[in-house]
This record gives C-alpha cells, sequence and structure tokens, in this order.
C-alpha cells in the first residue's frame, strides 16, 4: 500500500511544512516515508510544493506523476495539479482563496476556508496547519493523535505558538467532518 | 539513536560528524547548500571547524592542507564546483591524501541548471584530474545509505590513502527521509603516522613523511604510478558494492541504473511484474570500482534479452555497461538530463519497446 500526498500554493503559505508534518507523523506510526520538494529557482511569492509519500513497503520511486491525494491551497496549483490525481483521492481545496471546484466527480472533494478558520482561533497564518488537519482527518492517513503529538515537537523551540496550532488543528479536523 | 526525519544533505553532514570528521571546508552551491547550513552550527557544537572558503578551488586545497597534516577532513559540492576542485583532488591523488568528496550533481554542462543530475559520472569515475588518478565514487540510493556511505568513506579513504566520492543527485540531497545514525562517534584515522606530516615529536615512525606529487625523476614517477595503479586494482578486487532485485527468476530484460534513478527503475519493474514482464535490475553502489562481473554475469543469463543503462545523463555509465557485457548483449541507453527525472511510466515503455525490437529478439 503506498499512498501520495501533493501539497501545494504559495511560497510563504507553510506548504513545505505540513508536509514534513505529515511525513514526521507517518514516520511515527511506522510506515516508510520520504518528503520531496519541489526545488527550482523559485521567487517569494512564487509556487512551492511538496509530495510526501507514505507506504508499507521501501519506497520506489520518489518522482509521482499522479499523487491519491491533493492539498491545494490557492487556484493555480488546483488547476494544475486537480486533473492529475488518482481517482478516489482527497482533493482539498481551500475556500478562502479558491472560488472554484477541481472540476472531478471521481474524487473526494473537500473545501476548507482555511484562512477564516485560522483567523477565528487568533492567526490566519496558522491556515496550513487547518488544512493539514481537515486532510489528516479525511483521508486518515495518521491519527490526529500523532499529528499532534508532530505539531507539538515542530513547534518546540517556539512554545508559545503551540495552543495557536493545536487550536488550529482542532478547527481543521471539525472542519472535515 | 531514534529515527529522525533528515534532508539528504542534513543526513551527509551529520554523517561526517558521527565519523569523526570535525573539518568542513566548503563553498555553498545549489543544490547541496544545505551542508554548509547545517554545519556552521553543528560543528562548534562538536568543536569541529568550518571554514568557508573564497571559492572551491581554495577549498580543495584547505582539503589538502588539512588531509596531510592527519585528520579528517571533507567536503561538499555540486557539479561545477566539484570542477573547480579537480586539480587539488589530482593532487590529494598523487600526494595519496584521504579526502571525502561529496558531489550532489545538477544538470551541465556549464552553470546548467540546479535540478538533480547524473551527468558527472564520467567526471567522477574516469576524469576527475590530470594525471592517472582515480577515486573511489560511492552512490547512494537513499537518505540513509548517504549518511553510511558517509561514515564508510572516511576509513575508506584511509585504507587506501585516496580520495573517496560520494556522487549523489539534487534528489538524494532535497529529499526527506527517516534515517538512523550510530550513538557513538568514531574517532581519528589509525593509520595517519604513515602519512601524517604533523611533527616528529609525538610519532612512533622515524621516518620523515613527505606531502608531495612532484616526481621529476622519469623512473621514480613511473614507479608512483605503478604504485597507484596497484591501489586502484586492489580497490576493484575488495571495494565492489552493488545491489540485485528481481534477478533470481527468468527476466527478459535486465536494467543497470543508480542513485535516484534506481529507485525510480525498481517501481517500474515491480509494475511490470505486475504485468507479467521480468525484469532484472542491478543497482551499482560503488561505480568506481564498477560491478563488472556482476552485471556481465546477469547479462549472460539465458532469458534475458537485453540490457538497458538508465540514467539522468545523456549516456555515460552505459560506457561502462558496455565494457561490461562485452557484447554478449545488446546494450542500450534511456536518460534524461537537466532536471527532468524519467518517470517509471515511461522506463515501463522503453523496456516494453526494447524487448518487442528485432534488436533484441535472438
Amino acid at each position: 500500500m503506498q499512498s501520495e500526498v501533493m501539497f501545494a500554493g504559495f511560497g510563504g503559505q507553510g506548504i513545505l511544512l505540513i508536509g514534513k508534518l505529515l511525513a514526521h507523523a507517518a514516520m511515527e506510526e511506522g510506515y516508510e516515508v520520504a518528503w520531496i520538494p519541489s526545488y527550482g529557482p523559485e521567487m517569494r511569492g512564487g509556487t512551492a510544493y511538496c509530495t510526501v509519500v507514505i507506504g508499507t513497503q521501501p519506497i520506489g520511486s520518489p518522482i509521482i506523476k499522479n499523487p491519491t491525494h491533493l492539498v491545494a491551497m490557492n487556484r493555480p496549483s488546483l488547476e494544475k495539479f486537480a486533473p492529475v490525481i488518482k481517482p478516489g483521492g482527497v482533493v482539498l481545496i481551500n475556500l478562502s482563496l479558491i472560488p472554484v471546484d477541481s472540476g472531478r466527480t471521481d474524487v473526494d472533494e473537500l473545501k476548507v476556508a482555511t484562512q477564516d478558520i485560522a483567523a477565528s482561533v487568533g492567526n490566519g497564518k496558522a491556515a496550513n496547519i487547518v488544512a493539514l488537519a481537515a486532510f489528516v482527518a479525511r483521508s486518515k492517513l495518521v491519527s490526529i493523535d500523532t499529528l499532534k503529538h508532530c505539531i507539538e515537537l515542530e513547534f518546540s523551540q517556539k512554545p508559545k505558538l503551540i495552543p495557536l496550532n493545536i487550536k488550529a488543528m482542532e478547527e481543521g479536523v471539525k472542519a472535515a467532518l | 539513536m531514534p529515527k529522525v526525519l533528515m534532508k539528504g544533505n542534513e543526513a551527509i553532514a551529520e554523517a561526517a560528524i558521527r565519523a569523526g570528521c570535525l573539518n568542513y571546508f566548503a563553498y555553498p552551491i545549489t543544490p547541496q547548500s544545505e551542508v554548509a547550513e547545517y554545519l556552521c552550527w553543528r560543528m562548534p557544537e562538536v568543536n569541529g571547524v568550518f571554514l568557508q572558503g573564497e571559492s572551491e578551488v581554495a577549498v580543495a586545497y584547505m582539503i589538502f592542507g588539512a588531509a596531510g597534516a592527519g585528520v579528517r577532513v571533507f567536503t561538499t559540492s555540486s557539479s561545477p564546483g566539484i570542477s573547480l576542485m579537480s586539480e587539488g583532488i589530482s593532487y590529494l591523488c598523487g600526494a595519496e591524501l584521504p579526502a571525502v568528496f561529496v558531489n550532489i550533481m545538477r544538470g551541465g554542462p556549464g552553470l546548467g541548471g540546479i535540478l538533480p543530475s547524473q551527468a558527472d559520472y564520467l567526471q567522477a569515475t574516469k576524469g576527475i584530474g590530470h594525471g592517472d588518478c582515480r577515486l573511489l565514487v560511492m552512490a547512494p540510493a537513499s537518505v540513509q545509505e548517504a549518511a553510511e556511505m558517509v561514515m564508510q568513506a572516511f576509513p575508506l579513504a584511509e585504507k587506501y590513502r585516496n580520495p573517496v566520492m560520494i556522487l549523489g543527485d539534487g534528489l538524494i540531497g532535497q529529499m526527506m527521509e527517516p534515517v538512523e545514525f550510530p550513538d557513538h562517534l568514531r574517532s581519528e584515522p589509525s593509520n595517519k603516522d604513515s602519512w601524517a606530516s604533523n611533527g616528529m615529536d609525538h610519532r612512533k615512525s622515524k621516518t620523515r613523511n613527505l606531502v608531495r606529487s612532484l616526481y621529476l625523476n622519469a623512473t621514480l614517477l613511473n614507479d608512483h604510478n605503478m604504485d597507484l595503479r596497484a591501489k586502484y586494482e586492489r580497490m576493484k578486487a575488495e571495494e565492489v558494492r552493488y545491489e540485485d532485485y528481481n534477478t533470481d527468476g527468468d527476466y527478459q530484460a535486465l536494467i543497470v541504473s543508480y542513485g535516484t534513478m534506481s529507485r525510480v527503475c525498481k517501481t517500474a519493474v515491480n509494475t511490470l511484474k505486475e504485468q507479467g514482464i521480468e525484469v532484472g535490475l542491478i543497482r551499482p553502489q560503488t561505480l568506481f570500482p564498477f560491478p563488472e562481473a556482476a552485471i556481465r554475469q546477469a547479462a549472460r543469463k539465458e532469458s534475458c534479452r537485453a540490457v538497458l543503462s538508465v540514467e539522468m545523463s545523456m549516456g555515460q555509465m552505459v560506457e561502462d555497461v558496455e565494457r561490461s557485457v562485452r557484447g554478449a548483449r545488446p546494450v542500450q541507453w534511456y536518460g534524461k538530463c537537466g532536471g527532468e527525472v524519467p518517470t517509471p511510466e515511461e522506463i515501463i515503455e522503453v523496456v516494453t519497446a526494447t524487448l518487442a525490437s528485432d534488436d533484441s529478439r535472438r
């Protein structure tokens, strides 16, 4: 069994971080994982995306043409990657920035107003955590408890940010219900 | 130590420290700059030295000096930077000094691009510098293996008193995977009394250790080169490493591939197996010495009709594959360069087309 998740958005939205958090959580649960960033001559505000591969067997190709799932944080990302997602996957759409649908009828489309939800718990910048939590709650790739543990570890150097991010996580989980 | 999630570049940096290397000289270049970023805070923690050279040319000679003084030393760079270091590497080979060079390859030639590539294969294995010099070249295919190879590279460099190169592509450096390190720190080179030019006082040996690569006497230089050659031959006899995959059964084709590319090929091999097409894979873990005998033997299997060298270059390793197969089977190349990594789907198409072509129908 192998799942591939594409996280995509603008540079600065914390795309690479939520990919890392998912990879970390899956590693903690004993899965084989790989986190592959898009690295290239990028500029601030340009596109940022990464792929997280989670499997029960050693991971072969780190290059994934058709990921299982997509977390799209801005419109260009949705338009670019929604067509390549495998049927049956979760496609999370950041409703705060994306006024359109995926155009797919064979995927599990999940619309979450990540920025508005994050703002409601104190800081719109935690939109990425809202998105990640909603995605995890819907896809069930890892448990929410493991995710929470990894968020706490990630922010252990900045403990002031932990309560905000945990709150954002909890609201993200609710949004996926 | 428990598993941690790390970028290949960070794992390479930490592995060098675990191997007891406390000297790092470098000049930043994408896609390996995280090594320097990591070591600029990590080296001071272990009382090590990180010095950014004014150029890669300078870095190579900082390595030369430190190696001559008998300490473990390494650097990391990417393709254009390695080209600048090549003169110094030749001097290290000539003076028989151990050091570790990591090349996280990017596309070329010239400044090329910053995306993954394997286009420095020939440079690393055959043309790293002037004169008859060779490097022991190791090629990791995962973050864990990159870390392990770095830790093995230091003792190997000292065993042969010769630089060792870790040849990874940009993805190996940029990708994050779980990695596990040994808890203990390794020590200094145990055999440095035979080569370190660090003063006579604290050495048992009473012969002088000279750091030199200049031999103006023709006979002496020939002898020196014969000694070096014997060393490279010993590497061929003792250090060949490879992994074989799906080679037990009757495969119709054999793929030879290394690094990130080999992982893509493994996925293709698995998918082809589901379709009823058996394909074997040999992944060289050392590129010099090259697993010639293993590839020759695998290619000659009765069921095998064709051999494919799949690489992110315009056909470099294929020369070694052809040399290994020695005409016993048709050898083909497939690859891409410049940052695009061939997908499993492309490899499947190439294998299918190769098996269907008249060339491989015997």
